[in-house]
């Protein structure tokens, strides 16, 4: 303990004892607010939204001290000890606060009261609704804080004196992203909470009209937003770091993010189906309670251990406490649901199979059917342990046999779904409407197959040959069409708006954009999957070699080629480095010398790899230091990998697109001279797409 | 699309040594617990890798079967060292599913679209005359003609 300032671990310890009390009083009074009519009642309310408040300023101090005693070394709290020491650059010191098991509960319960202390200072929104909402945060608070309160207590002291340096931070966690990723992917998983908060108070209060879904989606589309940048933040790190030369291994953590993904995903399209039509009220109440509680399940796979996991923290019994909290919450929605999904009931009916609802409807199955892939192939290996007494490896093979063909299938809904109106598309209009995207789609498929393979890996191929090459040629084709089909309705839309008003094209683009951004950011959304998936598509190309390398020695693989100009080592505080400096070639001439790098952590004693990467947009040189052979020679991995470029930029539309879609739209500045007969309006409103 | 998907399930399969190790290379795990492919494993110092992906050399320069080099990894390792589920026994379970899921969930889809397609019209108030959608014909022309690309 530094003589003459507080210990950190008495600040935090006390400041989560009185958040925990804090989110109690808040989640009691709240009820008593709710249930209890009265001028009374709505003093109580009040303070118990005042409580909410205060209890994200509490957190937030427990917070600041765990992040201090970090920058301070204070090896005394057991938690610091295990994942910091001296020498850390500070970054990394920093993000000690989500490294850990314990750090990052911390970390969920400090968004959670960030996310419970916006939502209780926009409560004039609808304050009924958002008393309610703010109740069942206050619920999942309280639980999040009873964890880290008992059972993963961070500010836990060392047996002992305190150690004078730390054991340092996972090797892995070194690096840039380690500081973005986890922040990223917990603002998705524990944002989910405030749509579910919503779902369940407008199921319980029986809420009347539709203002809470309108509601609950902009805060879907935000959680969404994190969730995706997280996972693509995660995919970029693993392929930066790990060393394997892949993005995504379907290991059961990662799988454990992707499934809330695709529920909320589902949400985010059948969401517009309430919005218009009335239609899917009971479903979109399962399908945010379900992305919620994908995002609990997902954290209990992470920390209970029960399914092994490279990505897993250190076992604790703090799964039981998760596997409890499941079923209480699961108990709470189907016991409200059963009470009150009377009151769910559609509006509408449905007129033709071939129109936009039925293309929801689709959509959401086959989203679903992802997710129930994902979660069966990740809980597999624990089912085949109870039932034949062994466990099996479920992995690459299984996902990419299961799961393209459903992805596929979702891309052809992509292009279809956006140019069905709802009620009723004539086969005319489909006609219409699909017949150059389609053109243009077979011609580009057919390009990819008849161009030179010099061009390309990609190009030239034999869709024939191998399963994996017809899925990447479907891909390609499926992606051009959604592109098609998307670039066909901003030109439509745009030319109309140009002759109109004289506006240049790209202008009219602009407005029109600008008139329904949740449409055209939905387009862009689209276009940013549409670029993801050609990433994929090249993974069947990928190429690799291995070998042992001295002075001068060549490496062809691809249309490179790679001298080993030199090798060499260096020490310092805080890791020891090996390396291997190479020289590339390309048609005779050089290119570029690259650096792949071996590094051991002296804290740790912890060896990794750190990749060279070359990318550019057709494909990436990708050069990994395995080790030495007996000679002190460098053995090295290349991989050539085409088109992983697009992942990263395809995620970034995605944000992007979000964004946009985010922005409220423009009121259109033509007016619009409505038929009489509208005013006397039937009972089924005439509705224009989204 | 129909022949393609058959040629490609019938001519995949065939391949050179080289070709035949990636394939099987990436239809194995390595047992360093890195949860890698053991053509990907990147567990620096792996202790397990280098033999597992010799003994996969040598089986398959003798000729060996991709099924018989399986079964002799899985006799040597475990179960765990493949990288999916077999197709014999409880294993079978992990395929079905999947597949049942999806019939199940069409069938589902199929019974609401026919639930909703078979709704009664919504009751109309007196004095009300709900439109033929025959006045917006013009209009409709007009946006084809607009949007026609």
């Amino acid at each position: 303990m530094m003589l003459g300032f507080p210990h950190m671990a008495q600040i935090g310890n006390y400041a989560l004892l009185l958040a925990l009390a804090l989110s109690l009083y808040s989640f009691v009074a709240g009820i008593f607010a709710i249930v209890t009519p009265g001028e009374m009642s709505e003093r109580v309310g009040e303070t118990a939204r005042r409580a909410g408040i205060v209890v994200f300023v509490c957190v937030l101090l427990a917070a600041v001290a765990l992040v201090t005693a970090a920058f301070r070394n204070d090896f005394s709290i057991a938690y610091i000890f295990h994942h910091s020491n001296r020498d850390l650059p500070a970054p990394y010191k920093f993000a000690v606060l989500w490294s850990g098991q314990e750090g990052s509960l911390l970390f969920w319960s400090l968004l959670l009261s960030g996310y419970g202390f916006v939502l209780r200072l926009r409560y004039k929104t609808d304050p009924r609704l958002f008393a309610y909402a703010s109740v069942v945060m206050a619920g999942v608070q309280i639980f999040f804080l009873l964890l880290v309160n008992i059972a993963a207590n961070p500010f836990g002291l060392i047996d002992g004196p305190p150690r004078a340096d730390g054991s340092g931070l996972n090797a892995l966690l070194q690096y840039p992203e380690m500081v973005i990723h986890p922040p990223m992917l917990y603002l998705g998983y524990v944002g989910f909470t405030v749509p579910f908060a919503f779902a369940l108070g407008a199921l319980i209060m029986k809420y009347p009209g539709e203002k809470w879904i309108r509601i609950t989606r902009r805060w879907t589309m935000v959680t969404w937003a994190f969730l995706t940048c997280g996972v693509f933040l995660g995919s970029h790190w693993a392929y930066y770091v790990l060393g394997w030369g892949g993005y995504w291994g379907w290991d059961p953590v990662e799988n454990a993010s992707l499934m809330p993904w695709l529920v909320g995903t589902a949400f985010l399209h059948s969401v517009m189906m309430q919005e218009k039509r009335g239609m899917l009220k009971v479903w979109n109440m399962w399908l945010v309670f379900g992305t919620f509680w994908l995002a609990i399940l997902g954290t209990f796979l992470t920390r209970s251990g029960i399914i092994s996991s490279v990505h897993a923290f250190a076992q604790s019994s703090i799964g039981s406490w998760f596997a409890y909290f499941l079923a209480i919450t699961f108990a709470v929605f189907v016991f409200f649901f059963v009470k009150n999904h009377n009151h769910l009931r559609s509006e509408h009916r449905l007129e033709s199979l071939i129109s936009r609802e039925s293309s929801f409807l689709f959509n959401n199955l086959l989203f679903l059917l992802l997710t129930l892939d994902v979660l069966w192939g990740t809980w597999f290996p624990k089912i085949s342990e109870l039932v034949q007494g062994n466990k099996v490896t479920v992995g690459a093979p299984f996902y990419n046999r299961v799961a393209v063909p459903v992805a596929l299938f979702l891309l052809l809904l992509t292009a279809l779904g956006p140019l069905l109106a709802w009620r009723k598309t004539s086969f005319e209009s489909l006609k219409r409407n699909f017949k150059w995207p389609t053109i243009l789609s077979v011609a580009v498929a057919l390009f990819v197959m008849f161009a030179p393979q010099s061009w390309g890996s990609i190009f030239g191929m034999r869709p024939w040959k191998d399963i994996s090459y017809f899925y990447s040629l479907m891909t390609i084709f499926l992606s051009s069409l959604v592109a098609f089909t998307v670039a066909s309705e901003f030109y439509r839309g745009g030319r109309v708006i140009s002759e109109k008003t004289g506006q240049g094209m790209f202008a009219s683009m602009v407005q029109l954009t600008h008139r329904n951004t949740r449409r055209y950011g939905g387009y862009i959304v689209h276009i940013g999957v549409v670029l993801v998936m050609i990433g994929f598509s090249g993974s069947a190309f990928n190429q690799e070699k291995e070998m042992e390398m001295g002075y001068g020695d060549k490496m062809d693989i691809g249309s490179y080629q790679l001298v080993c100009r030199s090798y060499t080592q260096d020490d310092n505080a805080n890791q020891f480095t090996e390396w291997a400096i190479m020289d590339v070639y390309q048609g005779g001439k050089k290119i570029d010398s690259m650096t792949p790098q071996r590094i051991v952590y002296h804290a740790s004693n912890q060896p990794s790899t750190k990749p060279d990467i070359r990318s550019n947009f057709k494909e990436d040189l990708y050069l990994v230091y395995e080790g030495q052979n007996d000679k002190g020679q460098p053995v090295i991995k290349a991989h050539v990998n085409p088109m992983v470029i697009w992942i990263w930029i395809g995620a970034w539309v995605m944000i992007v697109g979000t964004g946009l879609g985010l922005v409220e739209s423009a009121p259109a500045p033509v007016a619009v001279r409505v038929p009489k007969v509208l005013e006397r309006a039937s009972a089924t409103p005439v509705v224009t797409g989204d | 699309m129909a022949l393609l998907c058959a040629a490609v399930f019938a001519l995949s399969g065939a391949g050179d040594p080289a070709s035949r190790f990636t394939e099987v290379g990436h239809q194995l795990m390595c047992i360093c617990s890195c949860g890698q492919v053991l053509l990907e494993c990147n567990h620096v110092g792996c202790p397990s890798s280098d033999g597992m992906r010799n003994e996969l050399m040598a089986a398959i320069s003798r000729g060996d079967s991709d099924s018989l080099v399986e079964q002799s990894f899985v006799q040597k390792y475990g179960p765990t060292v493949l990288a999916a589920p077999t197709t014999a026994g409880f294993d079978r379970a992990a395929w079905i599913m999947p597949f049942v899921a999806f019939v199940l969930g069409v069938g589902v889809v199929v019974l609401v679209v026919r639930a909703w397609k078979n709704r009664p019209e919504p009751a109309i108030a007196d004095g009300l005359h709900p439109s033929t959608g025959a006045e917006f014909d013009q209009f409709r022309e007009q946006a084809r003609k607009e949007t026609d690309l």
